[in-house]
């Protein structure tokens, strides 16, 4: 038997640029930034005020009551994962053949630092019983499969800043594995909170550019100087390619593979050579049966780090070969900022867009491109991608070595 | 302090509307809390913490199992009130 082929039918998204896909894809074709000052008393005493908050609040999205058992990260779940199911059809499924696999880098730190301060406060008879459930990792992924009564199997990968990727890596196996037909996948990161942002803020991982917020987010800038925290997530709806046919699902695009490795570095830093980015690559274009040639785009981590964005550079060029210098590079962040867990999920949704309008979403903040980056990066405007059969890449890679490399294709 | 059945039913209303998001048009003394408005055991809790700190009352954890409807739960709090 031929291996099972996965399409991409739904789609779903909330982001610092926009409250759905639609809006989201159009603010960052306009090249819009979605990082702002930070007006919390709280955020005034970090080195950093500024971070990436979604464009549209999930109170106007939801009702009140489902909004006060949901930690925020669940809301986005909830919010991108019904518009990716609606924008599948709302397919009529055996529910034991449908999956939900949403990751989370942090989970509900939130919640937890929020009833942690109610512990302290007013005790433990007044912690919410909520907390556990608000609180876990897949809490998102559980909402979710609950939601949807979904049946095969409700899993969440933790791979920090690659957890969104791998969520849909293990979605596409899922399916191909025959364990499901129709799998909602993707991640969801809500960390703006005074504590992890010291925490990143003390690994000096954060850009402290407060005086020019929306210009802080600058991958592949020379005078790049950290990431800029963003939340909320996307939504994938992945879908066997017979299956999809068969009830007339549009399709957008096929998930061709995709590859994994890890580091054995650092806990932090990048490997500077890059082997394992370059491993993954490969292995991921051995996935999918295609090979560099096929490549025309490249959605980058590229998450404005001094060390990070040219590691990955290196990589993808030693990967890629002299096949690089048809590869356009973009770098969302620029505009998104880092979405951690979600980072990958967004990233994937923005490469099915990309694929659909073939066009390359720009870079912004570029205003002096770094020498050592020696990869070919969209600036500015969008790029038009070439007519044909086409490919792209997203690499996500995660504090701990974690390296996710997906690849999409035209159909 | 004693309390007025009507104010405890009316205090109510308006903690399983908070909580569970049931109009309190529709939460009446008969109503059944896992049945009929379907407080789930979660927010169950909830409502006996904030009927607490609204009421001034201890609502044992053994006592909660007892309440079933929204009734029991006047008569429980009328009580403990005296």
């Amino acid at each position: 038997m031929s291996r099972r082929r996965v399409v991409v039918t739904g789609l779903g998204a909330t982001t610092p640029i926009g409250g759905d896909v639609t809006a989201s894809w159009s603010a960052l074709l306009a090249g819009t930034s979605g990082v702002r000052n930070l007006t919390e008393e709280w955020a005034q005493s970090l080195p950093v005020h500024f971070a990436a908050r979604v464009a549209t609040e999930p109170a106007e999205q939801m009702e009140r009551v489902e909004l006060r058992r949901l930690d925020r990260s669940e809301q986005f779940a909830l919010i991108a994962s019904r518009e990716a199911w609606k924008d599948a059809g709302s397919p009529e499924i055996d529910k034991e053949r449908l999956g939900v696999v949403i990751a989370s880098g942090i989970g509900g730190v939130t919640t937890l630092l929020d009833q942690y301060d109610i512990l302290r406060e007013k005790g433990a008879r007044l912690v919410s019983p909520h907390t556990v459930p608000m609180l876990m990792p897949n809490g998102p992924a559980a909402n979710v499969g609950l939601e949807l009564q979904a049946r095969a199997g409700v899993h969440t990968p933790v791979s920090a800043c690659a957890s969104g990727a791998e969520a849909i890596g293990y979605a596409l196996e899922m399916i191909r594995n025959d364990r499901a037909d129709i799998v909602v996948s993707g991640g969801v990161e809500a960390a703006i909170h005074a504590m992890p942002m010291s925490g990143f803020a003390a690994m000096k991982a954060l850009s402290t550019r407060n005086d020019e917020p929306q210009r802080a987010s600058r991958p592949y800038d020379l005078n790049r100087d950290g990431f800029v925290l963003g939340e909320g997530g996307g939504i994938l709806v992945l879908e066997e390619y017979e299956h999809a046919l068969a009830r007339g699902a549009k399709i957008y695009c096929e998930i061709a593979g995709q590859g994994l490795t890890s580091d054995g570095y650092h806990i932090a830093a990048p490997d500077p050579d890059g082997a394992g980015v370059q491993r993954a690559v490969k292995f991921a274009l051995r996935d999918s049966g295609l090979s560099t040639k096929d490549i025309v785009h490249l959605n980058a981590h590229a998450t404005s780090t001094p060390a990070g964005d040219v590691a990955e550079a290196n990589a993808l060029r030693a990967a890629l070969g002299t096949d690089a210098d048809h590869v356009a590079v973009s770098a969302t962040k620029s505009m998104t900022g880092h979405l951690l867990g979600g980072a990958g999920a967004i990233e994937s949704v923005f490469i099915v867009k990309t694929l659909q309008d073939r066009l390359a979403p720009p870079t912004i903040n570029i205003d002096d491109l770094d020498p050592a980056v020696t990869v070919d990066v969209v600036r500015d405007r969008p790029r038009p991608l070439p007519s044909g059969d086409i490919a792209a890449l997203n690499d996500s890679f995660g504090f701990g070595g974690h390296n996710v490399v997906l690849v999409f294709k035209s159909i | 302090m004693a309390l007025a059945p009507a104010d405890v039913l009316a205090g109510l209303k308006e903690i399983v509307e908070e909580v569970a998001g049931i109009p309190a048009a529709s939460i009446e003394l008969d109503k059944n809390f896992t049945d009929d408005l379907e407080v789930d055991s979660l927010s169950m809790v909830e409502v006996v913490v904030a009927a607490e700190e609204r009421f001034g009352v201890k609502i044992p954890d053994e006592a909660v199992t007892d309440l079933a409807t929204v009734g029991d739960a006047v008569n429980f709090i009328v009580n403990a009130a005296k």
